[in-house]
C-alpha cells in the first residue's frame, strides 16, 4: 500500500509522542502499508523527537520491519528446531525454487514473499508454513506447490 | 458484571459462576492452542455450534460448548473433551461432529471410535485422566490452559480467579510479606535462568527510586518451546494476576507484558483479558475498592531473539535497538527507564497466584530440596506425543519422555536437546538425570525455557550443531565481536565438516574459539551460545570423527557426504522422476529407475513422494 499522511497521522494519535513509542509505532505502520516508507520514518522522526538516524537504525534492527515492499502473500517457513529434525530445510528449497526467489526475497508481481522465521511456536505440527495468518500442519513438497500455486 | 467492589462480593459472584458451571451436564471443550488451530479446530468448533442449534441443544443451560486453549496432546490434534466425563476425543474432523452430538452430547456415552490408545494397544482408553500423558502430569501453571475460555473472565473468576489477590487486599498484608512468601516457596525463574523470584523482588523492593516496575517476558523465542504461548493463549488472566501481586508486593502502578509479534493470538489474548481485568475492577485507578493502582501495557517485539534478554528487553521497551549492556548494575537497580525493576517470565508470573493461594510450603512440597514446583515442558521432534506436559521438578528425561512422550516413533533414541540454543545435547546414557536447574547444566545442557527436541538415529549431531550456530549468527545483536564474528567463525569450520572438508585439528579450534566467545560476550545470547557445539562435541565425538576422517555423516543428513540409490521395491511409477527438479532420475515405466548420483543434489523431493520405500540412502 502506498504511503499516506492520514493513516500515518491516524497510526501516531494512538501513541504517545514520546521515544518510547518508537518501536511500536514502526510495527503499526509496517502493518499498514507492508513496508517502512522513507516517508513514514521521516514524519515518525519528527514526530517522536527521535534522531532519523536512529528511527533507521531500529526499522533495520528487528526481523518485522521491512524498507521493501513485501508481497501480499508472505511465507514464512518454520526454522525451528522441531521443524529442522523434521526436514524444514528441504521446504525452503522446495519454496525457492516454487516461486523462483530467495528466502528474503519477494517475487517481481509482489504476490509473493519468501522468509525463514526462528520458531513459531507450532512444534508439534512440525514442519510448519505460515501464509499470512494462516497455519499448514506437517507440510511437505507437494503442499508447498499447492500453497505457491505454481 | 460490573465493577467488583471487594472480596467478598468477588466470592458471591465467583460462586454463583461456579455454580452456573456446575449445572452443565456436557460441556464440549474443543481445544483451540496452536496445534489444534493449525489443523482446523475453529471449523469443528463452528460445527458444533451449527449441530447444537439444528437439534435445538443451543440455548439450553446443560449443554455448553468452550472453546479453550491447548489440552496438550497436539500429536493428536484436533483434540475436543467432554466435561464433566473427561472423554477425550481426538484426530476430530467436522464430519464427526454430528456422531459426538448424537452420542455423547445426548446419549451421555463416549464415542469410542475417536478415543485415544496408548502405544502399541488397542483398546480405548475412554478418560484423558487415564491416558499416561496425563496421568504423569502435575499442573500448576497450566492449571487452567485447555479448560476454560480464555476469552471469558466469568470461566476465571468460576475457577476461583483474582481471589489470590483479592485475599492480599481484604485481609491488608504487608507488600513485605508477599515478598516473604514468595521466597519461602522457593520459586526459581522459569525462563531459564532460575534466579530465586523473592530474592529479586526483595532487591527491586530495596533499591533506590519513587518509581519502580514490573515485568512480564513473553517473548518466548526459543526454537522449540511454546509453553508460555499456550499459557498467554490459553489463561491469560492468571498472568495479569500474576503480575497484580507482583504489583502490589512491589508497591508500584506500573507493569509492562512484552509479548514477541510472532504470537498474535497471545496479544489479542491478553489485551482482552487486560480490558476485561480493568472493567471488572481489577485494573485502574482504586483497585477493589482500595486505594491501590495498578494498569498494565503490552508491548510487541519486533521479531528479535536477543529481545528475550532482560536489559534487550527493556530498550526495547525504550523504544530502541534490543541491545544488552553489561549487567555490573543489575536491572532490579536500574532497570527500565533507569528504575528498578522485576522482570520475570510468562510461567513464573503465573505460578504466582497459586503459591499466595496455598501458601508456600505447599509449593514446597511440590518438586525437590533444590527446586520446588513444577515446570512445563514441550516435547517435540522425533517423538510419540509431541505436546505440552507439566511436571514436578526432579522428574527423570527418561519418565517424560518415554512414560509421558510415549517415547521415539522408529529408529532409536539418540539425544533429548534443551535449553535451546544455549542449552546442548543430552545422551540417552544420562536419560535418568532429574529435571531441575543444577542437574542439567552439570551435564552441560540447561533447563532453558522448557523446550525439549527428542532426536533419534536420524539425526546428524554435526548438523544440529550447524543448525543453533547458524540460529545465533541471525540473532546476534552485534555488540560484542567475539559473538558476533566468533560464532561466525564456528560456523564455517562445522560448514566445511559436514561438506566433507574437515581437517584435524578443526575441534581444537573450535574449543579455542568456544571459551574465547564464552569470556568476551556480555549477555548469555554468546555466554552460552557455543554450548550446543560444545555439549555434542562432548558426548557425539565419534560423529564428529566420522565427518572429518571418514567423511561419513552416519545420520544420513549431510548433502554432500550422502548419495540415494533405488533399490528393487521400485515399482516404476515415475511419480519422482515427475517431482526432481534436476531431472536426473531416469527409467523404463513399470521398471526399476536409476538416480544419477553425479547430478543428484539430494534435495529429498523423490524420498518425500516414494509411496514404496525404494530409495536408499548411502553414507
Amino acid at each position: 500500500m502506498e504511503f499516506n499522511k492520514s493513516d500515518m497521522n491516524r497510526i501516531l494519535s494512538v501513541h504517545k509522542a514520546e521515544p518510547a513509542a518508537l518501536v511500536q509505532v514502526l510495527q503499526d505502520t509496517q502493518i499498514k502499508f507492508n513496508y517502512l516508507p522513507r516517508e513514514a520514518l521521516e514524519v515518525i522522526s519528527s514526530a517522536l523527537d527521535v534522531p532519523f538516524a536512529k528511527v533507521y537504525s531500529a526499522a533495520t534492527f528487528y526481523k518485522a520491519f521491512s524498507l521493501e515492499p513485501r508481497g501480499r502473500t508472505q511465507v514464512r517457513v518454520c526454522m525451528g528446531t522441531a521443524c529442522h529434525v523434521r526436514g524444514a530445510t528441504l521446504i525452503l528449497d522446495e519454496f525457492e525454487r516454487a516461486l523462483g526467489i530467495k528466502s528474503g526475497g519477494t517475487t517481481e508481481d509482489l504476490e509473493y514473499s519468501l522468509e525463514s522465521v526462528n520458531c513459531v511456536g507450532a512444534c508439534a505440527m512440525a514442519p510448519v508454513v505460515v501464509e499470512n495468518e494462516k497455519y499448514h500442519a506437517d507440510c511437505d513438497p507437494t503442499a508447498v506447490r499447492k500453497i505457491a500455486k505454481r | 458484571m460490573g465493577k467488583i467492589r471487594n472480596r467478598a462480593h468477588l466470592k458471591e459472584i465467583a460462586h454463583q459462576l461456579a455454580e452456573e458451571r456446575a449445572g452443565r451436564e456436557v460441556d464440549i471443550v474443543v481445544c483451540c492452542g496452536p496445534g489444534c488451530l493449525a489443523r482446523g479446530s475453529e471449523k469443528i468448533a463452528d460445527e458444533f455450534e451449527k449441530e447444537l442449534k439444528a437439534r435445538k441443544l443451543d440455548g439450553k443451560a446443560s449443554v455448553h460448548l468452550t472453546r479453550a486453549g491447548c489440552h496438550g496432546l497436539c500429536e493428536k490434534a484436533p483434540v475436543v473433551t467432554i466435561e464433566p466425563m473427561g472423554f477425550f476425543y481426538q484426530t476430530v474432523t467436522p464430519e464427526d461432529v454430528p456422531d459426538i452430538v448424537e452420542t455423547t452430547v445426548i446419549g451421555r456415552k463416549p464415542l469410542t471410535r475417536l478415543s485415544y490408545s496408548e502405544n502399541g494397544k488397542k483398546e480405548p482408553v475412554i478418560k484423558y485422566s487415564d491416558i499416561s500423558f496425563y496421568k504423569g502430569q502435575t499442573r500448576i501453571a497450566l492449571r487452567n490452559v485447555g479448560r476454560i475460555d480464555p476469552l471469558s473472565i466469568e470461566d476465571y473468576l468460576a475457577a476461583g480467579g483474582y481471589d489470590s489477590f483479592a485475599k492480599l487486599l481484604d485481609e491488608n498484608i504487608e507488600a513485605d510479606t508477599v515478598i516473604d512468601v514468595i521466597e519461602k516457596s522457593g520459586l526459581k525463574g522459569r525462563g531459564g535462568g532460575g534466579f530465586g523470584t523473592g530474592r529479586k523482588w526483595r532487591s527491586c523492593k530495596r533499591a533506590t527510586g519513587d518509581t519502580r516496575y514490573v515485568i512480564c517476558n513473553g517473548d518466548e523465542g526459543d526454537p522449540g518451546a511454546f509453553m508460555d504461548r499456550a499459557i498467554m493463549e490459553g489463561d491469560p488472566h492468571s498472568v495479569i494476576e500474576g503480575i497484580l501481586i507482583g504489583g502490589y508486593a512491589l508497591e508500584t502502578s506500573h507493569g509492562y507484558i512484552y509479548v514477541r509479534q510472532e504470537y498474535p493470538l497471545a496479544v489479542k489474548h491478553l489485551q482482552k483479558a487486560i480490558d476485561d481485568a480493568r472493567s471488572a475492577g481489577f485494573l485502574g485507578k482504586g483497585i477493589l475498592g482500595s486505594d491501590f493502582n495498578f494498569d498494565i501495557k503490552i508491548d510487541r517485539g519486533g521479531g528479535a531473539f536477543v529481545c528475550g534478554e532482560s536489559s534487550a528487553l527493556m530498550a526495547s521497551i525504550e523504544g530502541r535497538v534490543g541491545e544488552p549492556r553489561a549487567k555490573y548494575i543489575h536491572s532490579t537497580d536500574r532497570g527500565l527507564f533507569d528504575k528498578p525493576t522485576v522482570l520475570n517470565n510468562v510461567e513464573t508470573w503465573n505460578n504466582v497466584p497459586m503459591i499466595i493461594q496455598k501458601g508456600a510450603d505447599w509449593f514446597k512440597s511440590v518438586g525437590t530440596e533444590r527446586a520446588s514446583g513444577t515446570k512445563a515442558f514441550c516435547l517435540t521432534g522425533n517423538i510419540n506425543n509431541t505436546g505440552l506436559v507439566e511436571v514436578p521438578m526432579g522428574t527423570s528425561l527418561r519418565s517424560i519422555i518415554f512414560e509421558l512422550g510415549g517415547g521415539v516413533p522408529s529408529g532409536e533414541f539418540k539425544a533429548v536437546q534443551t535449553g535451546g540454543p544455549s542449552g546442548g545435547c543430552v545422551p540417552a546414557s544420562l536419560l535418568d538425570l532429574p529435571v531441575d536447574f543444577d542437574a542439567l547444566t552439570e551435564a552441560g545442557a540447561m533447563m532453558g525455557s522448557g523446550g525439549m527436541i527428542v532426536m533419534d538415529d536420524s539425526t546428524c549431531m554435526v548438523d544440529i550443531s550447524k543448525y543453533f550456530l547458524k540460529f545465533l549468527i541471525d540473532e546476534s545483536c552485534g555488540k560484542c565481536v567475539p559473538c558476533r564474528e566468533g560464532l561466525r567463525q564456528m560456523y564455517y569450520i562445522l560448514c566445511d565438516i559436514t561438506e566433507g572438508k574437515g581437517k584435524p585439528g578443526d575441534l581444537d579450534r573450535i574449543t579455542a574459539l568456544g571459551e574465547a566467545i564464552i569470556e568476551g560476550s556480555l549477555c548469555a545470547l554468546g555466554k552460552s551460545g557455543p554450548n550446543p557445539v560444545i555439549s555434542t562435541m562432548k558426548y557425539f565425538d565419534e560423529e564428529y570423527n566420522a565427518h572429518i576422517s571418514e567423511k561419513r555423516c552416519p545420520g544420513k543428513i549431510c548433502r554432500p557426504l550422502i548419495t540415494y540409490r533405488v533399490n528393487d521395491k521400485c515399482t516404476g511409477c515415475v511419480v519422482c522422476q515427475r517431482v526432481c527438479p534436476e531431472d536426473c532420475i531416469a527409467g523404463v515405466k513399470k521398471e526399476v529407475f536409476v538416480i544419477d548420483e553425479d547430478a543428484c543434489t539430494r534435495c529429498g523431493s523423490c524420498l518425500a513422494v516414494c509411496k514404496f520405500d525404494a530409495i536408499d540412502i548411502f553414507s
